[in-house]
């Protein structure tokens, strides 16, 4: 993996500002909201609403910078910015980032 | 003052995004009311007041760019301080922001202490804004605190076609003699809540006041279709409300009142008159000095309301005026046409 699933320091900055009850609120909250924002991107791709699907993405990144996830947060972002591919939508890719990434954050609420 | 917690609504699409801001705002002291779109957030400020607007810009339904143009256009909210948070990309977009009135642009995830700064900041402005405007609404009309808010505070004049009302009440210092003081306050209170209702129902604002007499512009600052109709309109009703008046005070046995309207209608400088420090939107010119005389002139032929041929000109057809004599006034070079109703 050429990119950290989770930026420690950014992590820890959160917990530090907002105490760690509330960051551990704000993940929870970030992993039950998340698969909705996925549906969301897939409905846009079959759709072929870009717009919903731009959305979609951005709304992942947005909350990826938030915990430092950096990896699903550049994901998120390229496709945001790219916009609907007319064929073939990286979302598989970003399921999987984002799989790993929540398994990281379940980690960190562990801790 | 800077203590004072603020309301803010944060306006964004997504859940964490919401819960994140809403902690922040209250770590910070304030209260904040959230909703999940542009939409949303209209009718939120449209029910109840808020002092800060924290706003995402990509949103469904209603987005941030959206909720910034009709902010612009609504003259209440016009003032709302906004602060967009979004992790928007592009200089472009925060470019747009700015420029349809937000007070700042932060990136998300949004620093706290940036964001502190900007909150207190925009609330002391917010504030301030506030109390001026409250200050504005009590010592000037409606249209011309309006009229200033939006063209702001210049001495200077405009040439405006127009109609000046003035009115006194009648003999009202022997009137006022026998009066307790607070009685007569009282009395001229009275008086002036019946006239102003009466002129700012027909699209007329009072320009000043002095004493018992009273200055109301009809078309000014505002154009109003039929000034002359408008101020002869306000004169009848008014008219009517003081015999209902006279009627009340006849119960208690105290006498009735009178009042004097002198109105004329034509070309009037209209403006600021004062210095920087006090100054009032006011009319000058000849036509405020001929419906002042007309009103003086009301006591000598004994009639309740008198108006000059411009004025009559314009009022509609089956309207009942009666030719007066002529009248040669201090200050007019020329015989004048009175009409009275």
């Amino acid at each position: 993996m050429t990119q950290s699933l989770i930026d420690t320091a950014v992590y820890a900055e959160l917990t530090d500002a907002m105490g760690a009850a509330f960051a551990a609120e704000l993940v929870t909250t970030f992993l039950e909201d998340a698969p909705n924002m996925i549906a969301a991107l897939k409905q846009g791709a079959t759709d072929g609403d870009a717009d919903a699907y731009r959305r979609a993405a951005h709304s992942l990144k947005s909350n990826a910078e938030v915990f430092g996830a950096t990896a699903l947060a550049t994901h998120a972002r390229d496709m945001e910015l790219s916009g609907l591919p007319a064929t073939a939508p990286p979302i598989p890719a970003l399921e999987a980032v984002y799989a790993d990434t929540a398994h990281a954050l379940r980690a960190l609420l562990d801790a | 003052m800077r203590d004072t917690p603020g309301r803010l609504l944060i306006v964004d699409d997504n859940k964490v995004n919401r819960l994140l801001m809403t902690r922040s705002v209250e770590q910070l002291g304030h209260t904040a009311a959230v909703a999940e779109n542009g939409r949303i957030a209209m009718e939120m400020l449209a029910a109840e007041p808020f002092d800060i607007l924290l706003l995402d810009i990509e949103m469904p339904e209603m987005d941030g760019f959206e909720v910034l143009e009709a902010l612009k256009a609504d003259p209440k909210l016009r003032d709302l301080p906004v602060i967009v948070t979004s992790s928007d990309e592009g200089l472009d977009n925060i470019v747009r922001c700015i420029e349809l009135g937000a007070e700042d642009y932060f990136p998300k995830p949004v620093n706290k202490v940036l964001l502190n700064a900007r909150v207190s900041a925009s609330l002391e402005r917010k504030r301030l804004y506030d109390e001026q405007k409250k200050l504005l609404d009590r010592f000037a009309t409606v249209e011309v605190a309006e009229h200033l808010n939006r063209g702001g505070f210049a001495i200077g004049g405009q040439r405006l076609h127009a109609t000046i009302l003035f009115c006194d009440i009648r003999d009202f210092t022997a009137i006022s003699e026998t009066m307790a003081p607070e009685a007569t306050i009282d009395l001229i209170n009275t008086y002036y809540t019946l006239m102003f209702d009466a002129v700012s129902s027909q699209g007329g604002i009072v320009s000043l006041m002095v004493g018992d007499g009273l200055m109301a512009l009809f078309g000014a600052p505002k154009p109003i279709e039929n000034s002359a109709q408008s101020a002869v309109a306000a004169a009848q009703d008014m008219l009517t409300m003081t015999a209902a008046l006279n009627d009340e005070r006849a119960v208690v046995g105290e006498p009735a009142l009178r009042i004097g309207f002198g109105i004329a209608t034509g070309e009037v400088v209209a403006g600021y008159t004062g210095t920087d420090e006090r100054a009032t939107y006011t009319c000058v010119g000849k036509t405020v000095n001929l419906a002042a005389r007309m009103e003086a002139h009301t006591k000598s032929v004994d009639r309740d309301i008198l108006f000059d041929e411009e004025t009559r000109l314009r009022l509609a057809e089956h309207t009942d005026c009666e030719a007066l004599a002529d009248m040669r006034f201090k200050g007019f070079s020329d015989a004048i046409r009175v009409f009275a109703l």
